[in-house]
């Protein structure tokens, strides 16, 4: 008996094969942000996903948020003394930029952006030398090397290859060193954040890229820079497990991280993370945020402040009372105080440094150069 | 003595620095299996493995900032980019970081790498496979620019490149690749920032570099015909630059002329012409002329050879050095009313 294709298929009841395992299944982010605490600081029921920090860790974190913001508001005061060339502000975003250095060991690396001033003296960086960059008299103040942090980077998203590239070298050389880059909203739409993350996930390498999305790039809001779910979506194309969390809840944060990078650690490659958060100031202190943002939207995130809501945990566990918060304050002047004092005078610089590491060893033209601008200062000396 | 391409003595040049450090890499576009579109890399994978030698996602900015990367973890990438218009992407890496970050830094973080970029024309290639983009990089402080013309040289510089602490864009120039020479490698010749004289010669300086200099060995052979006696230097380092070799060079003949195959308009021969004249203005009989590819986009292939710095054009620049004294007439004319 012959039968048509179409007969024998209807003949034959389809057999419903077990259905494919979802292959972007463990990549894509929860629908919600994670969060841990309510807005008030109040704990939300625990998860099996994501247990909570420790809370020694956690009183930590406060305490570098507290000197954090210090810092950065006295930052901001040192642009109007004329004493910093601008300061790109993070104030509002403290529990992730604390909660990115406090995530690593002191031989991971770091690779920040200009907004991560309070990041890097959380890590411990001499704030002095944060803010070379920005006073004016080189454009790196640390030792990269030594602090295991990379230059702050300017121009956008191009870090995100140094990291995969590095992470990568570190493991090629049997070290367990994991790298944490630091991105913003706008910078996911730089050809280089894709080429990073890809990079990474193809060659494995232990990198936590760290979205802040602060929801303005400038003044271009997220909207004009995608029309993903979340920025948390864009691991999946790669192959990159990913995750959404609430950026100004300082214990989700801290979770969510510590997962990250445990995950790059174990060997299991890149891991992105989005934080939603938002900065309270301008882009920095020659910025107008009233031309792109109103004064409601900017103080309905004053409801969510991540220090008041950890602050607010803290009490709650008992590791917080008011002399240690009044202590810490104490402690967060004093930085202030000497960051102040410090920066008061005029650095010195040394023309002549110009031609210092062009080069391993200076060109002919640089050393003609270099005796010329020489020569320059000695007749200058002598008019004066 | 054995004859070898360029394209030959690169590879071994390579493999060789692979054997002596195990800190250099070589990665990029095809550069593993297969050996590279030019076959440049040719059996490195098969031989150090595919974490010494292998291939990238395809991406030139990602190839270039994952180099720099990996230099701060202490490797010594080597990186091909497949042709010179197809490195652009990486330009903002080039720039920005690998070119800066010894000076940001003040030294405490470097990236040696070599780039290599297979550039300029002269093999009927389609567009965007044939630019000469060296002027870009050698205005770049902090870059080391190296384009060698000989089969020795393309050896010798490129482990020279290799072992540098600083990085080094490396220009081949694709039309040489299968030209072969007579060579025992491993050679060692004159080390970066030495130009060399070619050909010895008493009147007139031609001085070119990279895919130019067969072109003006050539054009000072046939010159001979015509009673001059001309010197050829190759740069060989754009960055850096010998100015001590190429103004003696200027200072005996009292004439020069500057042959290049990119566009003039602002090039490096551009820049060699200007140093030569603020240094041998004494010595110069002449103005200092240059002969470069034309300041238009590079022509389709049937049209490349009009592009394409030829004989001919060096020895109608040479003829107009005032021989007799005479100024070049077009220069009597220019900028008068007409
Ligand atoms: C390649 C590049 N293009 C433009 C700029 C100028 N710029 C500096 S910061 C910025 C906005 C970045 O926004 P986002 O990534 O969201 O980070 P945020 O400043 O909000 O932390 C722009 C456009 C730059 N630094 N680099
Ligand atoms: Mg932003």
């Amino acid at each position: 008996m012959t039968t048509t294709p179409q007969a024998a298929r209807r003949a034959s009841p389809r057999k419903r094969r077990p259905s494919a395992p979802d292959p972007s299944a463990g990549l894509l982010p929860q629908t919600e942000p994670v969060r841990l605490l309510n807005p008030d600081g109040t704990l939300l029921p625990a998860r099996a996903d994501y247990p909570e920090p420790p809370v020694e860790a956690l009183r930590e974190m406060y305490r570098r948020m507290v000197v954090g913001r210090r810092f950065d508001a006295q930052a901001t005061a040192l642009t109007k003394q004329g004493r910093l060339a601008v300061y790109p502000s993070s104030r509002g975003q403290e529990a992730c930029q604390v909660g990115g250095v406090l995530a690593l060991r002191d031989d991971d690396w770091v690779f920040p952006t200009y907004r991560e001033s309070m990041a890097l003296t959380a890590r411990g960086i001499d704030p002095v030398e944060v803010l070379t960059l920005l006073r004016g008299d080189w454009h790196c103040g640390y030792d990269p090397a030594q602090r295991r942090t990379a230059p702050q980077c300017t121009p956008l998203a191009t870090q995100c290859v140094h990291a995969a590239g590095l992470a990568y070298g570190e493991s090629y050389q049997g070290r367990d060193t994991v790298a944490l880059v630091y991105i913003g909203d706008g910078a996911t739409s730089e050809g280089d954040f894709h080429e990073g993350v890809n990079f990474a996930a193809v060659f494995k390498a232990p990198v936590v890229y760290f979205v802040q999305n602060n929801r303005y790039a400038i003044s271009v809001p997220l909207s004009r820079q995608t029309a993903a779910p979340s920025l948390a979506y864009k691991g999946v194309g790669y192959g990159v497990p990913s995750e959404q969390v609430d950026g100004n809840d300082p214990v989700a944060v801290l979770a969510v991280l510590n997962r990250a990078v445990a995950h790059a650690r174990a060997g299991k490659g890149p891991y992105l993370v989005e934080a939603h958060t938002y900065r309270m100031e301008p882009h920095t202190n020659a910025d107008d945020a009233s031309r792109y943002r109103d004064a409601e939207e900017v103080e309905a995130w004053r409801d969510r402040d991540p220090l008041t809501r950890l602050e607010t945990y803290l009490r709650g566990r008992n590791m917080l009372d008011d002399a240690a918060v009044a202590e810490i304050a104490e402690q967060a002047e004093t930085y202030a105080a000497q960051l102040r004092e410090r920066m008061n005078s005029q650095p010195t610089v040394d023309p002549l440094s110009l031609f210092d590491h062009v080069y391993a060893q200076p060109t002919p033209q640089l050393v003609e150069q270099r005796e010329q601008v020489r020569a320059e200062l000695a007749a200058s000396e002598e008019d004066a | 003595m054995p004859t070898m391409t360029m394209a030959k003595a690169l590879n071994a040049a390579l493999a060789d620095a692979m054997l002596d450090d195990e800190r250099v890499v070589v990665f990029g576009e095809d550069v593993g299996q297969l050996g590279g579109v030019f076959r440049i890399t040719d059996g490195l994978q098969a031989r150090f493995g595919d974490k010494r030698c292998f291939d990238t996602p395809l991406a030139e900015a990602g190839i270039v900032g994952f180099a720099v990367g990996l230099a701060m973890s202490g490797l010594r990438p080597v990186v091909e980019m497949q042709f010179d218009a197809f490195a652009y992407p990486a330009f903002e890496q080039i720039v920005s970081h690998v070119a800066k970050l010894r000076n940001r830094t003040r030294g405490a973080l470097s990236v040696p790498m070599v780039i290599r970029v297979p550039y300029a024309g002269g093999i009927g290639g389609v567009e965007h496979h044939c630019d000469s983009s060296e002027a870009y990089y050698a205005h770049t402080p902090g870059l080391k620019v190296v384009t060698p013309a000989t089969v020795d040289d393309a050896y010798s510089l490129l482990r020279e490149a290799i072992e540098d602490l600083d990085p080094v864009v490396f220009m081949e120039p694709k039309k040489l690749y299968f030209a072969g020479a007579e060579t025992s490698l491993p050679a060692r010749t004159e080390p970066f920032g030495r130009a060399v004289v070619r050909r010895p010669g008493r009147d007139a300086t031609l001085v070119a570099y990279g895919p130019a200099v067969p072109v003006a060995l050539e054009a000072a052979e046939a010159a001979r015909e015509e009673g001059w006696d001309l010197e050829v230097v190759d740069v060989r380092t754009i960055v850096p630059f010998d100015d001590a070799t190429i103004a003696a060079s200027v200072r005996r003949t009292g004439r020069c002329v500057v042959v290049q195959e990119a566009q003039g308009f602002a090039g490096v021969g551009a820049e060699i012409a200007a140093r030569v004249q603020e240094r041998c203005f004494h010595a110069l009989h002449a103005p200092v002329l240059r002969v470069s590819g034309l300041d238009i986009p590079y022509p389709a292939p049937m049209l490349e050879h009009t592009h394409l710095p030829s004989v001919d054009r060096v020895l109608d620049a040479v003829a107009r050095l005032q021989w007799e004294d005479q100024p070049d007439p077009r220069w009597l004319t220019e900028g008068s009313a007409a």
